[in-house]
């Protein structure tokens, strides 16, 4: 149970400072606007907010009180106002209202906007036209990592996803490059950089640019993380769409951890309250299960129960002076200890009751059956049936792109039919969805092979960019193929197993998905690491449409101490899930080396499918 | 609660799954399976886990009286207590709820505004000090001057620059190169574009931008080009530079310009974007009138044809909707139908999927409807068992062969049948009629013993010639009832051949 580390496994990075950083920034911006104030804070940066400041440092620096960023009018009657914002058209409008109508109504006040963790030049656009530039200024808090976990960084920017996956807007790549930027002035160069992917390849360029612009900040000192690995998440959407199985997987899968904690309603804690827990390694419980196939988690939990029980059995014919010593030293862990694992067996039920109701088993099955490609037509009547139903919207959509990466695309057929039956089930405004879905590449419909390469040369030859001289992927989703089923064989994803695969003593990261699957981004991870390069993965990397977006940055560091060199920093652009974690913390402990984990969000497959859906304006 | 109507809100998906569908609920005490061929070993072990749970959770119960005494001093430093005490959350709920600068409110803020280990920090009193941080850290005390700024040397500064916001630099000189020009947007400095006036200064500018690779640096060339360049020259020039293209139209869409992307996707000659653009902005229009109208004028554009059928069902089905909604809300008030008496509505039909509208239709009017098979199966068995119409039922199983004899048939598998019964409690005799039904016999044993159809069981056993299970299942039926006395004679008979 929650195997320890090796007793060589290297130390991780001190990333609190990150948070005594952004803390301090803050500061700052805020003694820019001298006096009291009130301060406007956008629903999404509360979070991460609260988990480096709290109301007390603000109150310190002249905020006066606190509002949410919303549709409404404010009711401030504060002369200085100061708005913490993500930079979104809709709250520039809706500061440039603000503004607007305290001219009408004669009143001038002092607007100061904060960008975090950049501003972007459409919304200075948008405060122009508006006629308010000028009458707010403007700064930027560049508060782009957040540490969620003692390995885990996240960029807090969901909408990451679809601006570029979808959208194939750039706008996060600054903000991915400076962050990275920030990472190597604190923790030193990277000596071994690996990446794939497009978006992964640009940032890594303006990174080096960023660097070299800067140059000498990071001559001479000492690399404390040897390697690091950038991917982007289209390289691998299968793992990302499957159903999580271990812990802190299916706790957020079950109930959503949003920022690294969750809210636990009344069916967890057996209470009318709700209970907001905080889930990371401090959590000792948590930290021993949370890696752990949920079937574990179980045994351990009562295991946990009885050994607690045996403790404060022990108080039992204790003198004086022992009960003394029990109360003041003891007590408050097993009193703390016993809190928390009543949370967890509360989880666990209803996680149990929830995944018994819908019917888990069948689905795991069909998942597995999709992964491995056999009785595609039965799967195909699931998802069907699925859909009939009306179960879940997101789930059929995850179970149908499920389908569709992993078999290249559904027959005409087949896509004809799901859809029509998705959009009489879930409404016909989901025509949408299905749009953007087929744009992002993870719903499409197989076309006959020959048109496809006539298609696509035609393609070619049409968008052909003059300016960067080569040809633009405009429409790769088009000429994309996922080649799952190749890339699974040669990389062996599905384990060939003799007998049972044992889930407590698992062999490989396999186990993170019930031994059918070994994560496919975590197995290109594992392979890269091995060679030191790509060396022997160019049919994988041509099977993956990655051909030229594969590479290999090595710089010979003499300073590298052996320890830093098993420290790999791993950054997931356009997020990725608890699964991947667990996998690769499996793969740390198994070869000695420790992962370090940079998000630009934790997601999973319902946020994928979310992120994908259109929502009304 | 019978069932519930929700609203399909804002996010399409939010639609939830409504109350009164049975969602088939299978026996399975654990899902957590591994794959097929080792399914076995794990149910094996299942039975035990609720077991285990159970037990854990009695042995933690049973601590409670000991440790509960002084729980709540402990909270907040475990912090589970909801919101913290102090965590800018908690705060801004707090504004939201005194509203006004009620002083008492905020006394009583400060108060307990006490230090939350929530956030996990350390006192405020951190070792760094401001400036150490703002420095570059091999570079003691360099403060970054406005004059460093203007020279744009590559000073380092981790935070915004010091001294004065950044609208205050102006762009004094004049004579940036394009890569110059591009660097200064991308660190946020303003920076006019006016200069660039030719055509090829511009797209050079582009070009820098899109070598840049940082979005938001094309979208501000972008607006600077849009400004400056009619329609037809833009369009013409991102056709052949897809990135930037891309970037226009999402700042097209952010913006919400509508006019000038339906402009862009006509000149690009993207049909069917354009479409799905248009239609798109059904979902801002409230009224169920105007929508409508707005989507009859989606009927006419170039979808594919797969799409434009789409189109044309779902301007139909808003069409019938209206009609139904009109009349079930007059009928409703009326209260002189029994149906809406009996199950008052719990929303409007408006805006609901075609399946939904479908399930209303079959409760409150039982009519028929042109949808797929198996969907039409499905959603008309679930609300007929609810209404307990066990006669709609059998009809929608029955069909007349030529010799005119009936025979029953079911799409979707009887046994799915039996389970959505059984979900609106059909009473055995129903139950069994149509595990009867089910052909695979091992299927059919399962659900017979599942739902307790005892004859079901008992002649399946019989034909099986399956003295042992027989034997076994007598133990599981009351004493001295007529299951047992059946079992007894078909135990004694002498003219089955048992096969154990």
């Amino acid at each position: 149970m929650a195997f320890p580390h090796r007793p060589d496994a290297p130390e991780l990075p001190d990333f609190s400072m990150l948070k005594r950083l952004a803390r301090d920034q803050l500061i700052y911006l805020l003694e820019q606007l001298p006096g009291k104030k009130d301060l406007f804070i956008e629903a999404d940066l509360m979070s991460p907010l609260d988990r480096i400041a709290n109301v007390s440092i603000l109150k310190q620096h002249e905020v006066d009180k606190l509002y949410k960023v919303e549709s409404k009018p404010a009711l401030s009657s504060n002369e200085q106002l100061c708005f913490l914002v993500r930079p979104r058209i809709k709250n520039m409008r809706y500061i440039a209202s603000l503004v607007n109508a305290d001219k009408m109504a004669g009143r001038t006040r002092k607007y100061k906007v904060i960008f975090c963790p950049q501003k972007f030049h459409a919304c200075e656009m948008v405060l122009e036209e508006e006629g308010v530039y000028g009458d707010v200024s403007c700064d930027e808090w560049a508060f782009s990592l957040l540490p969620l976990d003692v390995d885990l960084l996240s960029m807090e920017l969901p909408e990451f996803f679809r601006d570029y996956f979808l959208e194939g807007d750039q706008r996060w790549i600054n903000t991915v490059a400076q962050a990275l930027h920030l990472l190597s002035t604190l923790y030193g160069p990277f000596p071994n950089c690996y990446g794939i992917g497009r978006c992964t390849k640009m940032s890594y360029e303006l990174w080096r640019r960023l660097e070299e612009e800067e140059d000498g900040e990071t001559k001479g000192r000492r690399p404390e993380i040897g390697h690091i690995f950038l991917l982007d998440r289209d390289v691998d959407f299968v793992t990302a769409l499957c159903s999580q199985v271990v812990y802190e997987g299916l706790v957020d899968d079950t109930f959503r951890i949003k920022c690294g904690s969750v809210d636990f309603g009344p069916e967890v804690t057996s209470s009318d309250r709700s209970l907001k827990v905080l889930l990371n390694a401090e959590d000792k419980v948590f930290n021993e299960i949370r890696n752990e196939h949920f079937s574990n988690v179980f045994g351990f939990l009562s295991q946990k129960a009885r050994n607690l029980q045996a403790q404060y059995d022990r108080r039992r014919g204790m003198d004086i002076k022992q009960m003394k010593n029990f109360v003041s030293q003891e007590l408050k862990g097993l009193k703390q200890e016993h809190r928390l694992l009543s949370v967890h067996i509360g989880a666990c039920e209803s996680i149990m009751k929830k995944k018994t109701k819908q019917d888990f088993q069948e689905l795991i099955k069909t998942e597995h059956a999709l992964l491995e490609g056999f009785n595609i037509r039965e799967s195909t009547s699931y998802i069907e049936e699925h859909i009939d139903r009306q179960v879940s919207p997101i789930e059929s959509l995850r179970l149908m792109c499920l389908l569709s990466i992993t078999e290249n695309g559904l027959i005409p057929k087949d896509y004809r039919s799901l859809k029509t039956q998705y959009l009489q089930s879930y409404g016909p405004e989901h025509l949408l969805t299905f749009s953007n879905l087929r744009r992002a590449g993870l719903l499409t419909e197989q076309a006959p092979g020959d048109t496809l390469t006539a298609v696509e040369s035609k393609v070619s030859k049409l968008v052909t960019d003059k300016a960067a001289g080569k040809i633009t992927d405009a429409f790769s989703s088009l000429a994309k193929r996922s080649n799952f089923r190749a890339i699974s064989k040669k990389l062996n994803l599905i384990p060939r197993v003799d007998g049972e695969y044992d889930l407590k003593v698992p062999r490989d990261m396999a186990y993170v998905f019930s031994g059918a699957y070994v994560p496919l981004s975590c197995r290109i991870i594992e392979q890269v690491l091995e060679r030191r390069s790509w060396q022997g993965l160019d049919e994988v990397v041509r099977l993956l449409n990655c051909s030229e977006l594969a590479f290999t940055d090595t710089t010979k560091e003499d300073k590298a101490s052996s320890e830093c060199l098993r420290l790999i920093l791993v950054v997931f652009l356009g997020g990725c899930t608890f699964s991947e974690i667990s996998a690769l913390r499996f793969l740390g402990r198994e070869k000695g080396y420790r992962f370090i984990f940079l998000t630009t969000a934790i997601t999973n497959s319902a946020r994928l499918m979310e992120a994908m859906s259109e929502v009304k304006a | 609660m019978f069932f519930s109507w929700q609203i399909s809100s804002r996010l399409g998906f939010q639609l939830q799954r409504v109350k009164y569908w049975p969602t088939l609920n299978f026996n399975c005490s654990a899902f957590l399976v591994v794959r097929e061929v080792r399914s076995s070993d794990c149910l094996s072990a299942l039975p035990y886990i609720p077991l285990q749970l159970k037990e854990s959770k009695r042995a933690v119960n049973s601590l409670r009286d000991f440790v509960d005494d002084e729980d709540d001093d402990d909270l907040e430093r475990v912090s589970w207590s909801g919101e913290p005490v102090g965590s800018i959350s908690w705060s801004i709920k707090e504004t939201a709820g005194n509203s006004g600068s009620s002083q008492e409110g905020r006394e009583q803020l400060k108060s307990r505004n006490s230090f939350s280990t929530y956030t996990q920090l350390p006192k405020p009193t951190s070792t760094y000090s401001l400036s150490s941080f703002f420095r570059g850290r091999t570079r003691p005390g360099s403060f970054q001057s406005l004059s460093d700024a203007l020279s744009d040397a590559p000073a380092k500064s981790y935070a915004p620059e010091l001294g004065r916001p950044k609208g205050e630099y102006r762009d004094y000189s004049n004579d940036w190169s394009p890569s110059d020009t591009v660097r200064r947007l991308r660190k946020g400095k303003v920076c006019s574009l006016e200069r660039f006036r030719s055509l090829q200064d511009k797209l050079q500018l582009l070009e820098e931008a899109v070598s840049m690779h940082d979005g938001n640096v094309i979208t501000a060339v972008l607006i600077f080009l849009k400004r400056t360049l009619s329609k037809e020259i833009l369009f013409r020039e991102l056709e052949v530079r897809q990135v930037a293209l891309r970037h226009l139209i999402h700042f097209l869409k952010e913006i919400g310009d509508q006019k000038l992307l339906l402009d862009l996707f006509r000149f690009l000659d993207r049909t069917e974007e354009l479409a799905l653009s248009h239609y798109r902005e059904h979902l801002n229009i409230q009224d169920p009138e105007k929508r409508k109208e707005f989507l009859k004028t989606c009927v006419g554009l170039p979808f594919s044809a797969e799409d434009s059928a789409h189109i044309q069902d779902h301007y139909t089905l808003l069409e019938r909707q209206i009609i139904i909604e009109a009349n079930d809300r007059h009928l409703e008030s009326a209260g002189q139908t029994e149906i809406f008496r009996k199950h008052p509505r719990k929303a409007s039909i408006l805006n609901m999927p075609l399946v939904t509208t479908l399930f209303y239709s079959c409760f409150y009017h039982y009519t028929e409807a042109e949808i797929p098979d198996k969907q039409y199966v499905l959603t008309a068995l679930a609300a007929r068992a609810k209404l307990r119409a066990w006669h709609d039922v059998d009809a929608l199983f029955t069909t007349k062969n030529w010799l005119g004899y009936t025979k029953k048939r079911a799409p979707i598998g009887f046994h799915r049948v039996v389970e959505i019964l059984h979900k609106n409690s059909a009473p055995v005799q129903i139950l069994q009629e149509y595990v009867n039904l089910v052909e695979d016999v091992d299927t059919k044993l399962n659900l017979a013993t599942k739902f307790k159809c005892h004859d079901v069981v008992i002649d399946t056993c019989r034909d099986l010639k399956d003295r042992q299970q027989l034997l076994a299942y007598r133990s599981k039926v009351d004493k001295g009832s007529a299951e047992e006395e059946k079992i007894d004679a078909i135990l004694n008979s002498s003219q089955i051949r048992w096969k154990n």
